[in-house]
């Protein structure tokens, strides 16, 4: 769908471009006053877009710099004094050794995949039941999911710690990765479930009528018919919970309680409080946070965004 | 259809989810609601207070103070919020969307802007904790204003600016979002629509206000509400780049739950403000179960 909108891209556009042409053809002779009027027009919007393009990058390249630069430069001068340029890998090795940024970013991975993976097992499954299933009170429990959506975390925090605290002491859940597991994977339900649904949902009923006349069960059907269709689907909300995991600092500081498996947001944090104005340690403490994240970004690009438009346009 | 339900495999494929919900939301979000209405201690239901949490929450100065102007407190942190952050996404939004659409660029101004959306807030608060540094040689705003020979502020330490530094970043961080958004909406407005009205002679700011607009609305609110949803939820920006201060002035209601249940142990208060959110947050709720009761029956 997306595909054909982008296909679509600049024939639409195309129109609106020309058809000032056009209008101005017809209008009036295309005198070289008219022609200087549209290629101020045009720098015009070249320039504006320049500046979007500055003010959207200069605040992220300096502190990217700056991860590089020793420690004497950077209380010196600015990042954008080149004549003070050297660059050093330095930064990267004391926060990633002595700062512990290099656990912390295993710790993430630790919590991220685990808490990515189960809910896109839990979401399409229940997905499945609730747009090609029959049974009673399936669109009034469907709603109440989409209810749910808008139940901030915030209000499941102390009953949810208290239960951990006094149902099961002797595991000591939130010393361990299984609390924060649990706890991404129930608040991202009510989106994922919604989200696989309503894309479901959009899947030929012939083909699954098909399958069961067949003889084929659900447990067939969704694994052979369902899922090779809706990878994409899956696939985007699947980058989309990941990324919000592996960013994710507010249920980190509820939900894990051992220092030793902090997540990298956490790790930051500590540094933040541990040395506010060392900025080579805090810029280089940043950019470890944000490298998958980007690189994702740049690889996956076309499914994140298709993630985030379903979640908001649907 | 009038089958039999298969209720072992409708269970096979529904209650992992159902399980959780029940554990995760249904159960504690109506525990926190008693929780409100009682002392908390241990954050277990002990002694009933009634109104009592909820007197304290609206009585704190730092929670929301009607009695100054402007006010001030963490609900009405939230409020200059709604007003200024989401006004300012959906404008320069639509704005970067429309320029865009010009160019043969499009998709690489738009990847540049939607990429704080990849970001954690830990990470854009410290990239722009870096940008507001008060010293000169530190924070390239300031080191701009220096240019202009004005001496350096301190952008996330007074007071009165510190909420709309916060914002500005918010704002920054959104605008992609926006834009990736109401581009998508502009795409899908037929071209022989304002192609009918440049030939009748239609100008480009009439084109814009006339069709472009009232053809986005739609989408546009849903954007302003999902914005909105974000600002009642707002936290981890706050957290890192401020812990609310200086002084209690840049806090926000997700802020202050926090604080008052993990940092205070204050159970009941910490419960009575997860209801306020949960209450702003009812309509919404109640618009989209409308909203989606019609398409769900099928």
């Amino acid at each position: 769908m997306s595909r054909d909108r982008r296909a679509n891209t600049p024939a639409v556009a195309r129109p609106g471009a020309t058809g000032v042409v056009v209008r101005r053809a017809v209008r009036r002779e295309p005198t070289i006053a008219n022609r200087i009027v549209s290629v101020i027009d045009r720098s015009a919007i070249h320039f504006v877009l320049a500046l979007v393009a500055l003010i959207w990058l200069v605040p992220t390249v300096g502190l990217l710099i700056t991860s590089f630069r020793p420690r004497s430069d950077i209380q010196a001068t600015g990042w954008w004094d080149i004549a003070q340029l050297h660059l050093t890998s330095e930064n990267y090795q004391q926060v990633l050794q002595a700062q512990g940024m290099f656990e912390a970013f295993l710790n993430t991975v630790f919590i991220a995949v685990p808490s990515t993976l189960l809910p896109l097992a839990i979401c399409s499954l229940a997905a499945y039941a609730f747009s090609w299933m029959n049974f009673p009170f399936r669109d009034t429990i469907f709603l109440i999911i989409v209810g749910l959506l808008m139940v901030p975390v915030q209000v499941a925090f102390i009953p949810v710690l208290t239960l951990f605290r006094e149902l099961v002491p002797q595991l000591e859940l939130t010393r361990g990765y299984v609390a924060i597991w649990l706890a991404h994977t129930a608040f991202a339900l009510p989106f994922g479930i919604f989200l696989l649904r309503n894309f479901f949902i959009t899947l030929p009923g012939e083909m699954i009528e098909a399958s069961r006349i067949d003889g084929a069960s659900d447990v067939q059907i969704f694994r052979s018919v369902i899922l090779p269709v809706t990878v994409p689907a899956i696939a985007a909300y699947g980058i989309f919970q990941f990324l919000w995991v592996w960013n994710d600092l507010l249920m980190a500081l509820v939900f894990v309680q051992d220092s030793s498996k902090y997540p990298m947001t956490r790790a930051v944090l500590n540094l933040l409080s541990q040395y506010g104005t060392e900025w080579h340690l805090l810029a280089a403490g940043a950019f470890l946070v944000m490298v998958v994240p980007v690189i994702v970004f740049f690889s996956l690009q076309r499914y994140f965004v298709q993630g985030l438009l379903a979640g908001s346009i649907k | 259809m009038a089958e039999k339900t298969k209720w072992g495999t409708v269970l096979l494929f529904l209650l992992p989810a159902i399980l959780l919900l029940l554990f995760f939301l249904v159960y504690p979000a109506l525990y926190t609601v008693l929780l409100s209405f009682d002392r908390g201690r241990n954050g277990v239901l002990g002694e009933f207070v009634g109104l009592d949490n909820y007197v304290r929450v609206f009585s704190d100065q730092d929670f929301i103070n009607l009695s100054t102007f402007p006010p001030s407190g963490a609900l009405w942190n939230n409020v200059v919020w709604i007003i200024f952050y989401t006004s300012f996404v959906i404008f320069l939004g639509l704005i970067i969307a429309v320029i865009a659409s010009r160019v043969r660029y499009e998709s690489v101004i738009k990847a540049v802007v939607f990429l704080p959306m990849a970001i954690s807030a830990t990470a854009l608060a410290v990239i722009w904790k870096f940008v507001y540094a008060p010293d000169a040689n530190i924070g390239l705003l300031n080191a701009i204003l220096a240019n202009f020979g004005v001496s350096p502020i301190s952008w996330l330490g007074d007071q009165g600016i510190v909420n709309f530094a916060l914002i500005a970043v918010g704002i920054w961080a959104s605008v992609g979002f926006a834009t990736v958004i109401l581009s998508a909406a502009l795409k899908s407005i037929p071209a022989e629509i304002t192609e009918a009205a440049r030939v009748e002679g239609a100008n480009e700011l009439q084109v814009f206000f006339r069709i472009t607009i009232p053809m986005v609305s739609l989408p546009m609110s849903v954007l302003a509400v999902t914005l909105i949803v974000n600002v009642i939820k707002l936290f981890d920006l706050i957290y890192v780049m401020t812990g609310g201060g200086p002084g209690t002035s840049s806090r926000v209601i997700a802020f202050t739950m926090y604080q008052q249940a993990f940092s205070a142990g204050q159970y009941g208060f910490g419960s009575a403000v997860a209801v306020v959110m949960l209450v702003l947050l009812l309509p919404i709720m109640i618009f989209n179960v409308r909203r989606f009761r019609t398409q769900a029956v099928r």
